[in-house]
């Protein structure tokens, strides 16, 4: 059992399959994170695969800001995945929520809702980040791979109740 | 025979956005679509009571990222006629470089994608490798790929410099010769011409009935494209609307394929003829009271801005109504009675932006 563990271990960080999720973003994102997977970019010489399950995936992209409408997708996604598996929010808006955090539909950030492991800044995050930071999350792959890193599902970080609510500034509804 | 629901999205391989249909299938047959809509809401319309006008220009070309230029355009028209100042000469016509340079890289990407739908990925591959050249002038004229923030109300923020305009001249040439290479792919190959040809019908006076724009509208037969109002720059050219009158999915997509060389030959025209002069007249104070409207031709479509102005730096009401919104009922008709796997196909080939769309 340990060399077939060994060889599952070495596929997984050799390749890993990511799976996208829009998570009402406004689209500068996504089409950064596809054109990565175009020639110019070429995410899949590093065995890097845009796959739509997310049952077969190890990295989760999240662009955008979550709203109260796709908070339970985005959080059913995430419940999918398979450990050990890494969360990286891309984009001004899946950090923090960005210009729209002030739109009464917005929640927050990705992290209001499932806990993220590594960050992407800019609007839109260009190519480059975006493949830094999918080589990031899979270090923590790794880590938890080896057990240095704890399962997501053994700590979960204090999701929405934890947090208090920014309070959102009055817009005049007349 | 039994009725079945499948739903198609929110999270879908080959929708980059969460657009969720419900299909009641009855065998492989689709015979209702009940559309699903508010995944991506934010509504940012409400943000132009906390913005002021200037910063409302990030804001609405945050509407949609990939034609983020033509929102800022059609907004900063519709806030011109409200303070009666009309563009310098240089910047009209940098307006449509830009904006059309937009436009060929939404039809790129979108040419890709619709590749990818019926599962022909090399050319999903050969149509953005094409597309990156469009990005790297983004690139090095507006120093952002998607986002390009060149629009300011009573011009343009910045210029593009005529060793730049000489190596787009080139890039053009380039853009054209690889894209022309992928024509006999993309419009004669027999696997395109299976998966598209005939799927996703949209007879003539369906389109204009149900309220069809852009090239959804194009390709059923009708010459309507709002660039024919001649806005900015375009009013020293002549131009004609690219026409198909199959009105399936394969006539949609001639009519964007023959857009990007349209698109090319625009910018070309621009640059040859583009005139010296300062690239924004300066606004004073807040914009009188009153209200305006403006609409550009967007990749997808007509796009439609409203602004009331009350006096103050605050705008009580920006109204965008945007092309995918309008496209959305031809398409719960094209989608009736095709095939389970057709549905992506004819999803795709009305190019739903559904950031655009939900706000």
């Amino acid at each position: 059992m340990g060399l077939l563990n060994n060889l599952i271990n070495k596929s997984r960080l050799k390749s890993p399959w990511v799976v996208h999720y829009d998570c009402g973003s406004c689209n500068g994102c996504d089409i950064e994170v596809l054109a990565c997977l175009t020639p110019v970019y070429d995410l899949e010489r590093f065995g890097i695969v845009n796959v739509g399950n997310p049952k077969h995936a190890d990295v989760l992209l999240v662009t955008g800001t979550v709203n109260k409408r796709n908070k339970a997708v985005l959080k059913n996604i995430y419940d999918q995945m398979p450990e050990p598996k890494a969360v990286v929010a891309i984009g001004t808006c899946g950090m923090s929520g960005g210009m729209f955090r002030e739109c009464y539909n917005v929640v927050g950030g990705v992290d209001k809702v499932i806990p993220v492991d590594v960050y992407v800044p800019g609007c839109p995050a260009k190519p480059e980040a975006i493949i830094d930071g999918v080589v990031k999350a899979l270090e923590l792959v790794k880590a938890k791979l080896e057990g240095k890193a704890p399962q997501s599902d053994a700590a979960p970080a204090e999701p929405a109740e934890g947090k208090p609510e920014e309070p959102k500034p009055e817009i005049d509804a007349a | 025979m039994s009725r079945t629901i499948i739903p198609f999205g929110p999270q879908h391989p080959v929708l980059p956005e969460p657009l969720h249909l419900k299909l009641v299938v009855e065998d492989e047959i689709v015979s209702e679509v009940i559309p699903n809509l508010g995944y991506v809401h934010r509504g940012l319309e409400m943000l132009s009571r906390v913005r002021d006008m200037h910063q409302m220009i990030y804001v609405v070309e945050r509407v949609c990222g990939i034609c983020s230029c033509l929102h800022a355009l059609a907004y900063c028209h519709a806030l011109e006629k409200l303070y009666g100042l009309e563009a310098p000469p240089r910047a009209r016509y940098l307006r449509i470089i830009w904006g059309e340079l937009h436009r060929m890289h939404s039809h790129l990407l979108w040419l890709g994608l619709y590749a990818e739908s019926f599962g022909f990925e090399s050319l999903f591959l050969a149509f953005w490798k094409v597309r990156e050249r469009i990005m790297d002038i983004m690139e090095a004229t507006a120093g952002n790929r998607v986002v390009i923030s060149t629009n300011i109300i009573g011009g343009v923020r910045r210029d593009i410099s005529p060793e730049n305009l000489r190596w787009i001249m080139n890039e053009m040439d380039l853009v054209e010769k690889e894209f022309r290479q992928l024509m006999s792919t993309m419009l004669k190959d027999y696997t395109v011409e299976s998966r598209t040809r005939g799927k996703g019908y949209l007879s003539k006076e369906d389109a204009y009935a149900l309220g069809a724009c852009g090239p959804t509208l194009r390709g059923s037969g009708w010459a309507i494209d709002s660039r024919m109002l001649e806005y900015d720059a375009l009013k020293d050219f002549s131009f004609e609307p690219v026409v198909e009158h199959d009105g399936d999915s394969y006539a949609r997509g001639v009519v964007r394929f023959k857009e990007v060389l349209q698109s090319i030959g625009i910018v070309r025209e621009c640059i040859s003829k583009i005139p010296d002069s300062e690239l924004s007249v300066p606004v004073k104070g807040n914009p009188p009271a009153g209200e305006a409207w403006s609409n550009v031709e967007q990749p997808r479509g007509e796009l439609l801005y409203y602004v009331k102005s009350d006096g103050t730096k605050n705008l009580p009401r920006v109204r965008i109504r945007t092309p995918t919104f309008a496209n959305i009922p031809p398409l719960l008709v094209m989608l009736k009675g095709c095939e389970l796997a057709d549905v992506p196909v004819i999803t795709l080939s009305i190019d739903p932006c559904i950031s655009c769309t939900e706000r």
